[in-house]
């Protein structure tokens, strides 16, 4: 039953993505929403990937010293090791599940306030595709930002490492900066954009699915919010964990 | 003009089937407010989405000037969307346009007019609901009758041939709703618009219904105009229509001393 349920969920979620991507209506419309979305869901979200990525970076350089302590191991090992936790997973992976909660929220809502207030009707009944008109310049936008604010991220981590490292001492951060750059493997940084990519998909796509097929008022609007955000991180880890088996094994 | 042509409908549910329209058959005409009414629940909702193309019919026809809806391929439909407007239950603009944005919306989405005609000719909307000096505001700051007002703009924009409404006055005070429906009526016959109007306000029955089509549990209960209504014995239209005292005595004293429209009877 849960199975069955399941996969009508996920047939329906692919039939309403083959309808979002098609040829749109009017390009010049479509751009002007495609750079709205680019606005709304990046932009607008930095100074949150700001705070985040300068806090984890933080607590990563600290948490490692303190739990490195084998005098075996050379100083430069917390740089080293704060880069690596940050490159392959918490830029693209635990950042997207800190964005699903706020960009996977927002389009849900949005979406389904549109759908109970029948301006998604109004749409269909001018002849627009209102999934094509509303989900494709989301999911392009935030596919289109994400390597951005992967890379924002990326560098604020490393910085807020760095800066600990001055306030407070722990390490040297001559040595601090020596380990960030000591058996740099560039390909992490690419495994990290391509990673972001998929989950740029799975959090606008999923969340717009959730809000298109909202049926009811606002309690129904609530729920679809929550689960879709829900949903978002399932996905994320999945494919994070298919991603990461494809990509570096 | 919009024919219903033994048109029937029925829905999937978990007890089986259930059927919800039965041999509908009525006609709608060009420049005239047509209104389907009926009790909550009785199918005239489910009726206007089979008749806007929501809904398939199970069978029969719905004829757009000849047009068969429930026969067209996806494109051919887009094609017919674009003679339509429609003005729904809770108004659907757009939150994050302004009034200006809203109208100028199926203008900018399906015209080949300039970004200048598009803003004359959704000021031109504007003005004639009124709501001229309201252009700039968000659907937020409207009241809801000034909400009704800016949708029955967008819904005019693009010089439809069809309208529907969707209960056009609920939520709103009788004054208001007067408003809104002497304005869908001059627009209707300014325009030569075929108006269909889905209601049970008995103010609108009474004072704007030039075609009236009472569904009642599915079926066609009776078809007529405003002025017909006084004088019909259908029961089961008696006990919509004059479901108040105050209904019951306005159509006793008017089958009595006559009734025209502005005169102070």
């Amino acid at each position: 039953m849960a199975l069955n349920k399941s996969l009508d969920r996920f047939g329906s979620y692919c039939m309403f993505m083959w309808r979002s991507f098609g040829v749109p209506e009017k390009w010049k419309v479509f751009f002007r929403r495609y750079a709205d979305e680019i606005t709304k869901l990046g932009i607008d979200s930095i100074p949150l990937i700001l705070i985040v990525s300068l806090f984890i970076g933080s607590l990563c350089t600290i948490l490692i010293k303190l739990n490195i302590s084998n005098p075996l191991l050379p100083r430069y090992t917390v740089g080293m090791t704060t880069r690596e936790i940050i490159l392959l997973e918490f830029s693209s992976s635990i950042l997207c599940l800190i964005l699903s909660g706020k960009i996977g929220s927002n389009i849900a809502s949005e979406i389904g306030t549109m759908r109970v207030t029948e301006q998604i009707d109004a749409l269909d009944i001018m002849g627009i595709n209102s999934a094509n008109f509303l989900v494709m310049p989301k999911v392009l936008g935030l596919i289109t930002i994400m390597p951005f604010i992967v890379i924002i991220c990326m560098a604020t981590s490393l910085f807020g490492g760095y800066l600990i490292c001055i306030l407070t001492g722990i390490v040297d951060p001559d040595t601090y900066i020596y380990g960030i750059q000591a058996m740099f493997i560039e390909w992490y940084v690419w495994f990290a954009l391509i990673k972001s990519l998929f989950f740029a998909f799975i959090i606008s796509s999923i969340s717009s699915y959730y809000g298109y097929t909202v049926q009811g008022g606002s309690v129904e609007v609530g729920k679809a919010s929550t689960d879709a955000v829900v949903m978002s991180n399932i996905m994320i880890l999945v494919a994070d964990v298919i991603l990461t088996k494809l990509m570096l094994q | 003009m919009i024919e219903v042509k033994g048109v029937e409908k029925s829905f999937e549910e978990a007890g089986g089937r259930r059927q919800v329209l039965f041999d509908i058959n009525a006609t709608f005409y060009d420049g005239k407010t047509n209104l389907i009414i009926g009790q909550s629940g009785s199918g005239k909702t489910v009726l206007v989405k089979n008749i806007v193309g929501l809904f398939k019919p199970d069978v029969g026809q719905i004829l757009y000037d000849g047009r068969d809806i429930t026969q067209m391929d996806r494109k051919q439909l887009k094609e017919l969307r674009k003679e339509i407007g429609m003005l729904f239950q809770g108004s659907a603009l757009f939150d994050s346009e302004t009034v200006m944005g809203n109208v100028m919306f199926p203008l900018m989405m399906f015209s080949s007019m300039s970004p200048e005609e598009q803003r004359e000719r959704a000021q031109f909307c504007i003005d004639r609901v009124n709501l001229t000096g309201s252009e700039n505001k968000y659907p937020s700051e409207l009241s809801g009758g000034m909400q009704k007002r800016a949708a029955i703009a967008r819904a005019i924009a693009l010089n439809p041939k069809y309208l529907f409404c969707d209960e056009p006055n609920s939520g709103l005070d009788p004054k208001t709703s007067i408003v809104i429906d002497e304005l869908l009526s001059d627009i209707t016959h300014e325009f030569n618009i075929t108006t269909i109007i889905n209601t049970h306000d008995m103010n609108s029955v009474m004072g704007i219904g030039e075609n009236i089509v009472f569904i009642n549990k599915g079926h066609v209960g009776w078809i007529g105009n405003k002025d017909e209504v006084y004088s019909q014995d259908n029961d089961d239209l008696n006990n919509f229509v004059y479901a108040t005292d105050l209904f019951r005595d306005v159509r006793k004293y008017r089958l009595v001393h006559g009734y025209h429209r502005g005169e102070n009877t």
